[in-house]
């Protein structure tokens, strides 16, 4: 089982369910951070972590002895990753998509590939909680392949929760297609609405059963509720806007810890998309 | 016509989202003077949710390739399978729209030419009018790529609007994150405020973005919203932006005014300008205003 978490709009709380979510089940379960750019999730499970290793891109390297200048790598490739220029052959690395076209069409065998660090990866575990996030490098453009890594670390025979970045782009995509359920964390105000209905879009787009959770459901209108109804969305759960669970958040605690009466909201939450994640 | 040098761009981002980058920037919007205002928050951009802009200008936004096999000329050879390093071609021939990279491969050793590589619409940008002044705005589209350069032709079009009607000021609403769209957002801008909030997660991505901006050597400036949400921890923040040479240009208080100000499509400043939030803000703006 894969539950992924995204939102559309940042900050209205996809680490706090995704962590609590994890924590609450205990074992058998395999928390995943997605959010490459700003990963936070292993600030509030504090995993001890074994194993770290860094994430790479091939990218092409030009054989200057071998290259006969014929700029049949310039034009195959549609990133400019690649252009000959007088003389020599330049590579831009950052542009380059790892597709491995020019190696493929130059005639002379003069290309072949070198890693190109992006970012790392790392897991461990808290408990018995497996966890596992990656994080790309500062400056890096491209955060797609880190959270590939990352997804390539889920466990079929677990229950795994996929914490994903904000927006409805490429990372998003690539950090939820393919999961069993999504949970769609959003706040009840016109920015959470107008992104909520974005995600909802790529949500229909990937085919993926989804549900909301309406966090600090108390502090905006019902714009979000009679959206979910007209749209047939489950309402998973409501979280009001309160100082103490605010207070245990910007400390990197845990919901599931500090106010322990969130252990079973969050197990409930465990069963309700099971329910839902089958009927569909 | 000849280029001004002095347009001053103010890019506000914040690593970690929803710490409140869009209701500062519709804020700065009812205080500043002479400028054109920007969304390049393409992916999720919320900023016309408080402005109500009037669409002058429609453009589609045109970027990259995507591959479709043509069945009546395919021989099922299997070379575009084989070659296809994002898997996006199924057994039966059918290319995957969102795993398709548009990098060509496939079009290039096609040996029956059956694959067509037509250029996508990956989204709209707009050239609006508000009553705060003119707007320039985009919508990428769901589960599209790209987003970087629609976010750089967002700002090249404020940039252009913003000499034609000789106004020195771009207001910018940045995207969360680090990557792609955030590097398309802050480069070659006069400033960046990163807003953020005192929580350990707001601090651990403001980290990684005054690091993003001294990499691409920005001047930052940081803000703190919600600041009494956790009062220890603003003052962590604030030790921690001065040791990094980042002016601290002011707290938020959390106050619920924001979203109702929201709801009413108004500004913080329009719609209790005398609140302690309000105050607060048109601090943090004249403290910017000389800072840039």
């Amino acid at each position: 089982m894969i539950i992924s978490i995204a939102s559309g709009k940042g900050g209205t709380g996809k680490t706090t369910i995704a962590t609590n979510l994890a924590v609450a089940l205990g074992t058998d379960v395999n928390l995943l951070d997605c959010d490459v750019e700003e990963p936070n999730d292993h600030i509030f499970i504090q995993p001890t972590i074994t194993h770290t290793e860094k994430v790479s891109l091939k990218v092409p390297q030009v054989d200057m002895n071998k290259c006969s200048l014929c700029g049949k790598c310039q034009e195959i490739c549609q990133f400019q990753a690649i252009v000959v220029v007088g003389t020599t052959v330049l590579t831009f690395p950052e542009l380059c998509h790892s597709c491995g076209g020019c190696m493929e069409v130059c005639p002379e065998n003069a290309i072949t590939e070198i890693d190109r660090e992006m970012g790392i990866f790392e897991s461990g575990s808290r408990n018995g909680l497996e966890f596992a996030y990656g994080r790309i490098f500062v400056g890096q453009v491209m955060a797609v392949p880190v959270i590939e890594r990352v997804r390539a670390a889920v466990q079929p025979d677990k229950v795994n929760i996929i914490d994903a970045p904000p927006g409805t782009s490429c990372p998003v995509i690539s950090s939820v297609k393919d999961t069993d359920f999504l949970i769609l964390v959003t706040e009840p105000t016109p920015f959470g609405l107008n992104d909520l209905k974005l995600a909802v879009d790529m949500v229909k787009i990937l085919a993926i059963p989804h549900g909301i959770i309406i966090n600090r459901s108390d502090l905006g209108d019902d714009k979000v509720k009679e959206y979910a109804k007209e749209e047939n969305i489950p309402i998973l759960m409501e979280i009001p806007f309160d100082r103490q669970i605010a207070e245990t958040y910007s400390k990197g605690k845990l919901l599931v810890v500090e106010l322990p009466e969130w252990k079973e909201r969050f197990i409930h939450l465990y069963e309700d998309v099971v329910k839902y994640a089958k009927k569909s | 016509m000849q280029k001004k040098a002095n347009i001053k761009e103010l890019i506000v981002i914040s690593g970690k989202g929803g710490t409140g980058k869009t209701s500062l920037l519709g804020a700065f919007a009812s205080l500043a003077k002479d400028k054109v205002l920007c969304d390049a928050d393409v992916d999720a951009a919320d900023l016309y949710l408080i402005l109500e802009p009037d669409i002058q200008e429609r453009h589609d936004f045109q970027e990259g390739h995507t591959a479709i096999i043509d069945p009546a000329m395919c021989t099922e050879c299997g070379l575009c399978r084989e070659l296809c390093r994002f898997h996006a071609i199924s057994p039966e021939f059918i290319v995957d729209r969102i795993d398709c990279e548009g990098c060509g491969v496939c079009v290039y050793f096609c040996p029956e030419d059956a694959i067509n590589f037509p250029v996508k619409t990956c989204g709209e940008l707009f050239v609006s009018e508000t009553r705060h002044g003119p707007m320039v705005h985009a919508r990428l589209g769901i589960a599209e790529d790209n987003s970087g350069k629609l976010v750089t032709l967002t700002r090249k079009r404020a940039n252009e609007l913003a000499q034609k009607r000789d106004l020195n000021l771009i207001l910018t609403d940045g995207p969360p994150g680090l990557a792609c769209p955030v590097i398309a957002s802050i480069a070659g801008a006069t400033g960046v405020l990163i807003v953020t909030e005192p929580t350990l997660s707001g601090h651990h991505d403001m980290d990684r973005v005054v690091e993003l901006a001294n990499h691409f050597q920005i001047p930052a400036f940081v803000c703190i919203n919600k600041y009494d949400l956790n009062v220890e921890m603003t003052e962590t923040i604030e030790a921690y932006a001065q040791d990094k040479g980042v002016p601290v240009m002011g707290r938020i208080p959390f106050d619920p005014l924001f979203t109702k100000a929201m709801v009413e499509k108004q500004t913080i400043i329009e719609y209790d300008g005398s609140s302690r939030a309000a105050q607060a803000v048109k601090e943090i703006w004249e403290r910017l205003e000389s800072g840039l």
